[in-house]
């Protein structure tokens, strides 16, 4: 019906964070590049961690919109959907399966960023050692 | 099928992606994490479904089988032409720059 729409709104949320996130990021660097601060630990930026979540999150729903359009759920014409004419049974989906979507795709993400964080203090710490 | 043919193709370009690493020139990363993304939505889908109808869902109709087949194999393909045109586009090995230069 109308469940990856939950999905696309979360992305366009995520996608201006990010751009947020990376102006904050580049902020930082000039200052530390102004304060000449050396031994900088080599890590993948957060706003980089957040363009993973923003390409499943956009490529998920843009793959769902297709499959909307290929099962005549979605139309090239106002409202665009189908199941518009009965607008609480879209609603509900949208509210079961379309937040079940935006959760779980997140839920994969801060996993994924939790892992690549203990991957990089463990690198960290190697290098360390090996000094 | 769909959720099936899907998971495969995110399986499969997270094996090449990681197979490449660090050289991430061809940016299979973004095909497999867009793959993942619609897996996991159209598995929350399913599971909805399978609450919804119980085992039934596991007995679909041939014809519904062959339509989520093409369906399937479709989505694989769109998503190898949006991560085509993303390549073209960010242009990473300077081919297509090159090559423009050249005339």
């Amino acid at each position: 019906m109308a469940c990856f729409v939950v999905p696309a709104a979360e992305a366009v949320v995520t996608t201006v964070v990010t751009k947020i996130v990376k102006e904050k990021e580049k902020a930082e660097e000039a200052n530390k590049d102004n304060l000449d601060i050396s031994g900088k630990e080599e890590t993948i930026p957060f706003s980089e961690k957040l363009k993973w979540l923003n390409i499943m999150l956009w490529g998920g729903s843009f793959l769902l919109l297709f499959e909307h359009l290929w099962h005549g759920e979605v139309v090239p014409f106002f409202p665009f959907f189908t199941a518009a004419e009965d607008p609480g049974t879209m609603l509900r989906e949208m509210a079961t399966n379309g937040v079940l979507m935006a959760l779980l795709v997140t839920a994969v993400w801060a996993v994924m960023v939790a892992v690549t964080y203990s991957v990089e203090k463990r690198s960290i710490k190697d290098a360390a050692k090996a000094q | 099928m769909t959720l099936l043919i899907t998971t495969f193709a995110a399986i499969i370009s997270t094996v090449v992606w990681y197979n490449k690493m660090p050289d991430n020139a061809m940016k299979t990363g973004i095909l497999s994490l867009m793959f993942w993304g619609a897996s996991l939505m159209w598995l929350v889908d399913a599971v909805v479904e399978y609450i919804n109808t119980g085992a039934d869902y596991f007995k679909p109709s041939a014809e519904v089988m062959l339509n989520d087949l093409f369906l399937g194999l479709s989505v694989v393909a769109l998503g190898l032409v949006v991560w085509l045109i993303i390549i073209l586009i960010k242009d990473p090995k300077g081919v297509l720059g090159k090559m423009l230069h050249k005339k």
